[in-house]
C-alpha cells in the first residue's frame, strides 16, 4: 500500500496516527483504527507498547538521523530485542548479527557507530531494527528520499525481497509516484488532509480519475519514451488554516465547475473490480452524462 | 562587459586539503580533468551522485573556489589567469548561481523587494529608485510571481518553496545574468511544482540564458537540458547530446544510473548492474578508472590507467576502456 501526496497533505500525520504517536495538541477527533479487529485508539498503554514494534514498526524519513550516534549499532539492535523478548545477551547479539546480514550488512558492523556508516547503510540498519520482532506491518515514511538513486534502488530491491520472504505489509509514504508504482500494490493519493483517490497501482497511475492525481502523474518526466512538454500542477499548495468551501483542490484544478465551490466531494467508487475510489464531482457529472 | 556567448572549461582539476601533517598535506581530488562548454540559450545537465564533484565544478565556474589547475574561459578570455582583470563584480553580474535550498538562500528578516533591490543597486548603481523598483516588478512578473507588487512586500516565510525558488531565479535575472548555474534547483520542492520551475527555466533559455543544471535525477536532465554530462567521483565519464546519453548509455555507470530510475508500473528485473562497493575517495595519487571497483566489466587495464576520451558519434563521448 502506498500513500502519496505533497508536503503538508497529511501523509505522515496519518502514519503517526496509526501507531498513536501523534503528540498533543494533535487529536484524533473521529474514527477508529482497526488492527486485526482491535481498535488501536482504545488500547491501553501496555497493549500499545506491545502493538508497536511487535505488530507494526516504523521507519522514518530521516532514518539516517534516527540512530543514536554514541551507541554502537549492535547495542541499538539488541536494545529493541531486550525490550520485548526475554532472552540472553548472547542470543540477542546473535539475532542482531543475523538481522544485519538479512539487510545486506556484514555482521562485523555490529560494533560500528552510526557515523562510520554511509547513508544507505544507516537506512539498512534502521530497516533491520524494524524487522527485529517480525512485525506484520512496517510503516515507511519517505524511507529513501535522502539517498542517491543507485542506493535507493538497492534498498527498494532488498525491501521487496524481505517482503516476499517474511510476508509483512508495507505502508509506503512518499511523493515519488514512480517508485510507488514499482513497489506498491495499491496507492492512495492525499491532498490537503483528504484521501482523494485510492485503488490498484496500475489503475491509479494509468487511468487516474481525480484531477490532482492526473497532475501528479503528469509531473514526472520519463527517462524513456517520447519527450513532450509536461505541465505539472499550476498554483501552490493550499493553506490548511484557510480551506475553501467545497473541494480543497478547486483553486488549482483546471476542470473546476459549479458544484466544486459549494460541496466537498466524497470518496466514491469508480470501479468495483479492481476497487478504485476517487473524490471528485467530475465523476458524477460523467456518470450523469452517460446515463 | 558584453554578453557572454560561451563558457569553456578545460581540463579542470580541483583538490581540497583534507588533513595530513604540517609537511605532508593530504588532498582530495574533487574534480579531475573536467572539460565542458556552456552555451548561451542552452542547458547542460551535470548528473551524478552526491560527492561526484558536480557542485564543486559549478562553484569553480562561479569563482567561489579556484581550480587547482586547468582553465576556465569566458568567450576566449581566461578568467583563471593570474592577470585576469575582470572584477568579480562584473563577472557575477553575468554568471549567477541558484542553490538547492530555497528556505536557506533567502534572508528571513527581509522582504522580497530587499532581496532583489540589493543586487540591482550593487550591479547598476546608476539606476534611480523608481527604475530599481520597475525592474523588480518586471523581474517578478517574468518569473511568474504575480501580482508582483504584492509579492515584493512579502517576507520569505509567506511564500511556498516553489515561489521562493522563483525569487532566487528572479534575483539572478535582476542583475542581468546570462548564465545561471542551478545547483539542484528542484530537488527540495514538491513534485507538483517542480515542473513549473523547470518549464520557467526552459522558457528563459529562449531569451538566450544559458544554464548549467546540476541534478541527480537523470530523467529531468533529459527533459530540460540539451546536453548531459554524467560525473562519477570527479570525472566526467560520459557526455553529449541528452538523448544519446539517456537512450543509448554506453558507460557502465550511466547504464547503472538509468536502470535505477524508478518508473511507474514497471517492475524492474533484478539484474545486478554493479558490484556493491563504497564510492571511493580520489586523491591526486589515485590511478585508473574511478568506477573500476564497482564495474562488472572491469579489465586489468582499468585499475592502471584512466581511460582516454572516445568519440562514439557526433556529440556523444565516453571515457571507458570498453570503447
Amino acid at each position: 500500500m502506498g500513500l502519496a501526496g505533497e508536503s503538508g497533505c497529511g501523509k505522515s500525520t496519518f502514519a503517526f496516527a496509526i501507531t498513536r504517536m501523534h503528540n498533543a495538541p494533535a487529536l484524533i477527533s473521529e474514527g477508529e483504527i482497526l488492527f486485526e479487529g482491535r481498535d488501536v485508539l482504545k488500547m491501553s498503554d501496555r497493549d500499545l507498547r506491545a502493538f508497536r514494534w511487535k505488530e507494526t514498526a516504523m521507519v522514518f524519513q530521516s532514518a539516517m538521523n534516527a540512530l543514536n550516534p554514541v551507541i554502537t549499532i549492535g547495542e541499538q539492535l539488541i536494545d529493541v530485542i531486550f525490550a520485548h523478548q526475554n532472552i540472553s545477551r548472547d542470543a540477542a547479539w546473535a539475532r542482531g548479527e543475523e538481522l544485519l546480514e538479512t539487510v545486506g550488512i556484514s555482521k562485523s558492523r555490529m560494533t560500528s557507530y552510526a557515523h562510520q556508516l554511509s547513508g544507505g547503510m544507516r537506512q539498512r540498519v534502521v530497516i533491520a531494527i524494524a524487522l527485529v520482532l517480525r512485525p506484520k506491518l512496517i510503516i515507511m515514511d519517505e524511507p529513501t528520499t535522502a539517498l542517491d538513486v543507485v542506493v535507493e534502488r538497492e534498498i527498494m530491491d532488498e525491501l521487496q525481497d524481505l517482503k516476499d520472504r517474511y510476508g509483512f505489509a508495507i505502508l509506503f509514504i512518499s511523493h515519488d509516484l514512480g517508485l510507488m508504482g514499482e513497489i506498491c500494490d495499491r496507492i492512495g493519493i492525499m491532498y490537503a488532509g483528504n484521501l482523494v483517490e485510492m485503488g490498484v497501482s496500475e489503475q491509479v497511475l494509468e487511468r487516474p480519475r481525480h484531477p490532482y492525481t492526473k497532475g501528479l502523474v503528469g509531473s514526472f518526466p520519463t527517462i524513456h519514451g517520447p519527450k513532450k512538454r509536461l505541465h505539472g500542477i499550476p498554483g501552490n499548495p493550499v493553506n490548511l488554516l484557510d480551506l475553501p468551501q467545497g473541494c480543497n483542490f478547486q483553486a488549482r484544478c483546471t476542470s473546476c465547475f459549479a458544484p466544486c465551490a459549494t460541496t466537498e466531494p466524497a470518496l466514491e467508487a469508480v470501479a468495483d473490480r479492481p476497487p478504485h475510489f476517487a473524490a471528485c464531482h467530475l465523476m458524477n457529472a460523467d456518470a450523469k452524462a452517460t446515463a | 562587459m558584453t554578453d557572454i556567448a560561451e563558457i569553456t572549461v578545460e581540463d579542470m582539476v580541483i583538490d581540497f586539503p583534507v588533513g595530513g601533517g604540517l609537511f605532508k598535506k593530504q588532498y582530495l581530488r574533487a574534480a579531475n580533468g573536467v572539460s565542458l562548454t556552456l552555451r548561451a540559450g542552452e542547458a547542460l545537465a551535470i548528473v551524478g551522485e552526491s560527492g561526484s564533484g558536480k557542485s564543486t565544478c559549478a562553484r569553480a565556474i562561479a569563482r567561489i573556489n579556484m581550480p587547482t589547475s586547468g582553465t576556465i574561459r569566458v568567450d576566449g578570455a581566461e578568467i583563471t589567469a593570474p592577470g585576469f582583470r575582470q572584477s568579480q563584480r562584473d563577472y557575477a553580474a553575468k554568471v549567477q548561481m541558484i542553490f538547492q535550498d530555497p528556505f536557506g538562500s533567502l534572508n528571513p528578516v527581509h522582504t522580497i523587494r530587499h532581496h532583489l533591490a540589493r543586487p540591482i543597486r550593487i550591479h547598476a548603481p546608476e539606476l534611480s529608485a523608481t527604475q530599481v523598483d520597475e525592474r523588480i516588478i518586471a523581474t517578478l512578473e517574468r518569473v511568474g510571481l504575480s501580482p508582483a507588487a504584492q509579492t515584493a512586500d512579502k517576507f520569505p516565510y509567506e511564500l511556498s518553496g516553489g515561489q521562493r525558488q522563483r525569487v532566487a531565479i528572479a534575483r539572478a535575472l535582476a542583475v542581468g545574468a546570462r548564465f545561471i548555474l542551478a545547483d539542484e534547483p528542484i530537488s527540495m520542492l514538491d513534485v507538483s511544482i517542480r515542473l513549473g520551475i523547470l518549464n520557467l527555466m526552459d522558457d528563459m533559455k529562449r531569451d538566450g540564458i544559458g544554464f548549467m543544471y546540476i541534478t541527480h535525477d537523470i530523467a529531468t536532465a533529459r527533459y530540460f537540458a540539451e546536453r548531459t554530462a554524467v560525473m562519477y567521483v570527479g570525472h566526467m565519464v560520459e557526455w553529449g547530446d541528452s538523448d544519446s546519453v539517456t537512450q543509448s548509455p554506453r558507460h557502465p555507470y550511466t547504464q547503472l544510473l538509468i536502470s535505477a530510475v524508478p518508473e511507474a508500473g514497471i517492475r524492474k528485473t533484478r539484474e545486478r548492474k554493479a558490484k556493491k562497493a563504497e564510492i571511493p575517495m580520489r586523491t591526486p595519487e589515485s590511478r585508473g578508472c574511478p568506477f573500476a571497483g564497482r564495474c562488472l566489466k572491469v579489465m586489468d587495464q582499468c585499475h592502471a590507467d584512466m581511460p582516454p576520451i572516445t568519440k562514439l558519434e557526433e556529440d556523444h563521448y565516453v571515457r571507458c576502456h570498453l570503447y
